[in-house]
């Protein structure tokens, strides 16, 4: 497990629910990073911060794109 | 301190590209579905309702949202949207295929997306003609896409399994995109500008107007089917290219394409605009005299009334009015700020510098930067045929 990672537990039926709810809408590749959205979701409404919040990885990815582009 | 763009449209901004391993599954899955062929306007929009432009749609609407949309000009949630984003078919070409099938939707043969079909629904085109264009006028060019559309509509989530190449790829940007790059340049108030043309004076000072109290301009053209006359795509961009390196300071203006079809129709398109403009992080979005209007079919300040309707946007309208330039004040100016006589204004009208531009003259000065004019000029042709 990488360093910024560490584990959580859920309940059973939470993760079935949710791998139930990825089979059926997709848009997320496992339980963990559905988990992982919604929780960045719900702290961001909280700090009232008004962007979708991007793992590390994801971020860097659209940096080298907007870099490659020129828009920084 | 984080910068702090619009939220999202409905919260979330919505991500429908499938990845990894599931994208492999998909699109293993798509060979043996019954396929959809698209036009090119109906992909592009599936790539922005993956994409997030779209927000909070996931996919082609169900007759409900339909409906609400149509009628209340909201989704069934109250979440507000004006241009029901649908998905026409004949009944030949869905023939086998059940609500919860999944099908695949192809562009020019090959599979771009895959979509669960919730449900397959008729539809009265007119009324749909009647309800967002305000007319059933087929002189109007949205009601006469609209009368040649296929009989029924399917609706349903999607998942994008190709992107659509782009002859504008270097300017093609999606909100994830635009969010982070806003952020990176420290702004926290972003004006839209939605345009299908290229740049002339009047832009030039709404923009900036706007600019005076935002950090940053998002310049937006819409890329895609226009009517004939417009300019086209390529000229918009290399006319910005031109205004933005000789008449903007560096660092405070984003150039951007959005490619979706206009519509044409008026105030409903105006809010439909400023929404995707929320999704990409705008908290600004400046709202021209008659907005994605056509000929008379709209009064000139309709697209600014329908704001009232939406006190929950989440995105702030600029109305900000037509300039002109006044002699006697010496520059570019407005209405309200100038106290001088008709006998002193020279207006800025758009048809006339196209008629100059069409016989490879330069319009004036007052009307369009020369920078600007050149890079027009530049072009054999510069319109749509």
């Amino acid at each position: 497990m990488s360093e910024d990672k560490v584990t959580i537990k859920i309940s059973k039926d939470v993760y079935e629910k949710a791998k139930q709810y990825i089979e059926k809408y997709g848009g997320f590749n496992s339980v963990e990073e559905l988990v992982e959205f919604v929780l960045n979701e719900a702290l961001s409404e909280e700090q009232g911060e008004a962007q979708r919040v991007y793992s590390k990885e994801e971020e860097e990815k659209v940096k080298e794109r907007l870099r490659a582009l020129g828009y920084i | 301190m984080v910068a702090m763009v619009s939220k999202p449209h409905g919260g979330r901004l919505v991500r429908r590209r499938a990845t990894g391993k599931r994208l492999e599954a998909l699109r293993e899955e798509a060979k043996e579905l019954p396929k959809i062929e698209l036009p090119y306007d109906i992909a592009v929009d599936v790539e922005n309702i993956a994409n997030g432009v779209f927000s909070p749609l996931e996919g082609f609407l169900v007759q409900e949202d339909y409906l609400h949309v149509l009628y209340d000009m909201r989704l069934s949630n109250d979440v507000p949207w004006t241009i029901p984003i649908v998905l026409d078919v004949d009944p030949d070409e869905i023939v086998g295929v059940k609500e919860g099938d999944d099908v695949a939707l192809t562009y020019n043969g090959k599979p771009i997306a895959v979509m669960r079909v919730e449900e397959i629904y008729g539809w009265d085109k007119k009324e749909y003609a009647k309800m967002v264009y305000k007319t059933t006028d087929t002189r109007h060019p949205g009601v006469a896409k609209t009368l040649e559309k296929k009989e029924l509509l399917i609706g349903g989530p999607i998942d994008l399994i190709d992107h659509i190449e782009s002859r504008f790829e270097k300017y093609l940007l999606w909100p994830e995109e635009t969010r982070v790059l806003f952020r990176e340049k420290g702004w926290k108030t972003i004006v839209g500008f939605q345009t299908r043309n290229a740049p002339h004076r009047g832009h030039e000072y709404v923009q900036k107007a706007a600019l005076t109290f935002t950090d940053g301009l998002f310049i937006n053209p819409l890329v895609g089917w226009k009517k004939k006359g417009d300019f086209k795509d390529e000229v918009i961009l290399a006319a910005y290219e031109a205004l933005i390196k000789h008449y903007y300071p560096k660092d405070v203006v984003v150039l951007a394409v959005l490619r979706t079809a206009m519509r044409y129709a008026g105030p409903r398109e105006a809010i439909h605009h400023a929404i995707l403009r929320k999704n990409f992080g705008c908290t600004h979005f400046i709202v021209g005299r008659d907005h994605a209007g056509v000929g008379n079919f709209y009064g000139p300040y309709e697209a600014w009334d329908i704001f009232d309707e939406f006190p929950d946007l989440g995105i702030t309208p600029l109305f900000i009015r037509e300039a002109f330039y006044c002699k006697k004040c010496g520059g570019m100016v407005n209405a309200k700020i100038c106290p001088h006589g008709e006998e002193h204004r020279l207006k800025i009208s758009g048809t006339k510098i196209r008629e100059m531009l069409k016989k490879g003259e330069k319009p004036p000065e007052y009307m369009m930067r020369p920078e600007v004019a050149e890079a027009i000029l530049r072009f054999d042709n510069p319109f749509v045929e």
